[in-house]
C-alpha cells in the first residue's frame, strides 16, 4: 500500500533533513502508529504520502504508483482515494455537520442523489445521528473530530491519514476517536496515524513506527509508545 | 460538475466581497467605456475619411493672362499645352480615375452660383478666374505622382491637393484618438491590477474552503472555477454598463446633439456600435478571466 524507499526530505530553508534515508513498507489493511517527539518528521512523512511535498531523494509509492511520476493534474484524483484528518479538524464554521461532509462530495462533482444517500450513512457510522444540523461551534471537540472523520471516510477511501487526531482532545474523548478509527480499519481501510499519546499506543498494541530527528529508529509490530526492551 | 453548487458558491463569493466586486465593476466600466469611446472615435474618423476623400480632387490650375507664376511667363496656356496635359493625365490611368475640365466660362458660372447673393460675384470678371483640370484619383494618397508630373510645367500655374488640408485635420483627430486609446489602455492595466488584487484577497479569505477542497481531491478547475466566474461576472457587468454608455453616446450625443450642428459631414453609424459592443464585452471578460486565472494559479496550488 505504502512504500518509502530511502526517502530524504530537506526543506529549502533547513540545514538538517526532516526525514533522512527512511525506508519502510506499510501493507494494505494495516493500522500503523507514527510516533516520535515534536519535530521528528511525522507530519512530513504524512505529507509525502499525500503528495503535498515531494521527497528530495528516494521515492514514495502509494497504491502501486510512484508519486514522483504523478503529473500535477492527476494529484486531485489520487487524493480522492485517501481520507485525511488533522488535529485542528479543519471544518467550515458556517456549514452544518451534514453540509461539511457533503462539501467533500460536492467539490468532486458527485451527484446530489448520491450525496443525499451516503452522508446520513457515514454520519451514523461515526455516531453523529441527531446532530446533523448543528454547526461546528455547537459541537464538542470529539464531535467535531467525528465530523472530520466522516468527511474523510464518506468517499470510502482505501487509506486514512490522521495527523495527531487526538492532539486537541482530552483522554476520555480520545478513546472514543480511537475506537472509531479502529472500526474503520476493521472495515478494510488502511490507517496511518501520528500521535504523541503514549496511553493510546500502549493500549492499542498495533504496529509502531518511531521517528527521531528524521531517522527511523523503531519499527515494531504490536508495539508500545516507549522503547521496546 | 454540479452547476447549482458552483452557482451558489459564486453568488456567495460576490456578496462576501461586495465592495471589491463593486470596485471591479466600476473600474471595468470606466476603462472599457474609454476603450469603446476610443474605438468609436476611430470609426468616426474613418467614416469622415471615406466621406471626404471620396469628394476631394487634385486641381491643376492653368495659366491665365494675368498669372505671375514662373511657369506662366509664356502668357496664358496654349491649346497645345492644354492637349498635352490631357493626354498625360489619360496616360496616368488607372491612378487617375476621372478627368474633368473646367473652362474659364465654367469657373465663372460656378463662382456666380456659389456667391449668388454676395457683392463679390459682381466684382469678379471671367478672365480673372483660371481654367483647370479637376482630377479624381483612385488612390488619393498618391497625390505626389500627379503633383510631380504637372507642377512647374509651362502652362500650369499651380497643382492643388484638397487632401492636404484634410490631412492636417485628420492628423489632429488621430492624435486625439491615440490619447484616448492610451488612457483606455492605462485604465485597462489598472483594472487588471485591481482584479489581481481582488483575486488575492478572495483566495485568502476563502483559504479554509480551498485547502479543504484540495484535501478531498477537488480538481484545480473546480477550485478555481467559482473565482473565475466571479471575475467574469464582475467584468461582464462592467462591460454592460460601458456598452450602455456607448449606446447613449451614439444615440444622444452624436445623433441628437452633434450631428444636427455639423450637417456638412457624415457621422458614425450604428454598425460601428454593433461591432464595438461585443469587442468591449469580450475584451472585458478575457482580461478579467486571464488576470484571475494567472493570479489563482499562483495562490491556489495543488
Ligand atoms: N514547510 C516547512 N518548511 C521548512 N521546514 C519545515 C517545514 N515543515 C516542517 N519543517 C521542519 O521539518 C522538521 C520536521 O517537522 P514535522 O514533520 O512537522 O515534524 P512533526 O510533525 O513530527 O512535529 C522540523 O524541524 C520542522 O521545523
Ligand atoms: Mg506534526
Amino acid at each position: 500500500m505504502i512504500l518509502f524507499d530511502h526517502v530524504t526530505k530537506l526543506y529549502p530553508s533547513q540545514q538538517r533533513p526532516a526525514l533522512d534515508e527512511v525506508s519502510v513498507e506499510i501493507e494494505k489493511g494495516e493500522f500503523v502508529f507514527l510516533v516520535g517527539p515534536s519535530g521528528s518528521g511525522k507530519s512530513t512523512f504524512l505529507r509525502l504520502i499525500l503528495r503535498e511535498e515531494r521527497p528530495t531523494q528516494g521515492s514514495v509509492w502509494v497504491a502501486g504508483k510512484e508519486l514522483g511520476h504523478l503529473s500535477n493534474w492527476k494529484i486531485p484524483y489520487f487524493r480522492r482515494q485517501i481520507g485525511t484528518v488533522f488535529q485542528d479538524f479543519r471544518l467550515l464554521p458556517n456549514k452544518t455537520v451534514t453540509e461539511n461532509v457533503a462539501f467533500a462530495l460536492e467539490v468532486i462533482g458527485k451527484p446530489k442523489a448520491h450525496i443525499n444517500k451516503v452522508v446520513p450513512e457515514v454520519l451514523e457510522v461515526v455516531g453523529l445521528e441527531g446532530k446533523e444540523n448543528r454547526r461546528p461551534d455547537e459541537l464538542s471537540g470529539g464531535e467535531q473530530q467525528r465530523v472530520a472523520i466522516a468527511r474523510a471516510f464518506v468517499n470510502r477511501p482505501m487509506l486514512l491519514i490522521a495527523d495527531e487526531p487526538t492532539g486537541n482532545l482530552d483522554p476520555g474523548t480520545s478513546v472514543g476517536i480511537m475506537q472509531l478509527l479502529d472500526r474503520l480499519n476493521r472495515l478494510g481501510t488502511t490507517v496511518v496515524m501520528s500521535t504523541h499519546d503514549s496511553a493510546i499506543v500502549d493500549q492499542m498494541r498495533r504496529r509502531v513506527i518511531e521517528l527521531e530527528g528524521g531517522h527511523l529508529v523503531r519499527d515494531q509490530s504490536r508495539g508500545v509508545y516507549g522503547y521496546a526492551q | 460538475m454540479r452547476a447549482t453548487f458552483v452557482a451558489s458558491e459564486v453568488g456567495h463569493g460576490l456578496r462576501r466581497n461586495l465592495t471589491m466586486t463593486l470596485a471591479v465593476v466600476i473600474t471595468v466600466a470606466v476603462s472599457l467605456g474609454l476603450f469603446g469611446g476610443a474605438l468609436l472615435l476611430r470609426a468616426q474618423v474613418s467614416t469622415m475619411k471615406d466621406f471626404w476623400y471620396d469628394k476631394v480632387e487634385v486641381s491643376i490650375f492653368l495659366c491665365s493672362r494675368g498669372s505671375d507664376a514662373a511657369s506662366c511667363s509664356g502668357g496664358a496656356v496654349t491649346q497645345a499645352q492644354r492637349d498635352q496635359i490631357r493626354t498625360d493625365l489619360e496616360s496616368l490611368k488607372p491612378l487617375v480615375d476621372t478627368i474633368f475640365y473646367e473652362s474659364q466660362a465654367d469657373a465663372y458660372k460656378h463662382f456666380q452660383e456659389q456667391f449668388a447673393n454676395s457683392p463679390i460675384a459682381d466684382n469678379v470678371r471671367e478672365s480673372a478666374l483660371p481654367e483647370s483640370f479637376r482630377v479624381k484619383l483612385s488612390d488619393p494618397t498618391k497625390y505626389e505622382v500627379v503633383a510631380s508630373a504637372f507642377a512647374g510645367r509651362p502652362g500650369v500655374e499651380q497643382v492643388n491637393d484638397q487632401r492636404q488640408i484634410l490631412d492636417k485635420f485628420f492628423r489632429l483627430l488621430g492624435g486625439l484618438q491615440a490619447i484616448a486609446l492610451a488612457i483606455a489602455v492605462l485604465m485597462l492595466i489598472v483594472t487588471v491590477l485591481l482584479i489581481v488584487n481582488t483575486m488575492r484577497v478572495a483566495a485568502f479569505s476563502r483559504r479554509r474552503e480551498t485547502s479543504i477542497m484540495r484535501l478531498v481531491g477537488a480538481s484545480n478547475f473546480y477550485i478555481q472555477l467559482p473565482f473565475l466566474l466571479e471575475a467574469a461576472f464582475a467584468a461582464a457587468a462592467g462591460a454592460i454598463l460601458a456598452i450602455f454608455a456607448l449606446v447613449l453616446t451614439k444615440g444622444i450625443l452624436v445623433d441628437q446633439v452633434i450631428a444636427p450642428s455639423f450637417q456638412f459631414t457624415s457621422f458614425v453609424g450604428w454598425d460601428a456600435v454593433f461591432w464595438i459592443a461585443p469587442v468591449m464585452l469580450i475584451t472585458g471578460i478575457l482580461l478579467a478571466g486571464s488576470a484571475a486565472f494567472f493570479t489563482l494559479r499562483k495562490y491556489l496550488r495543488v
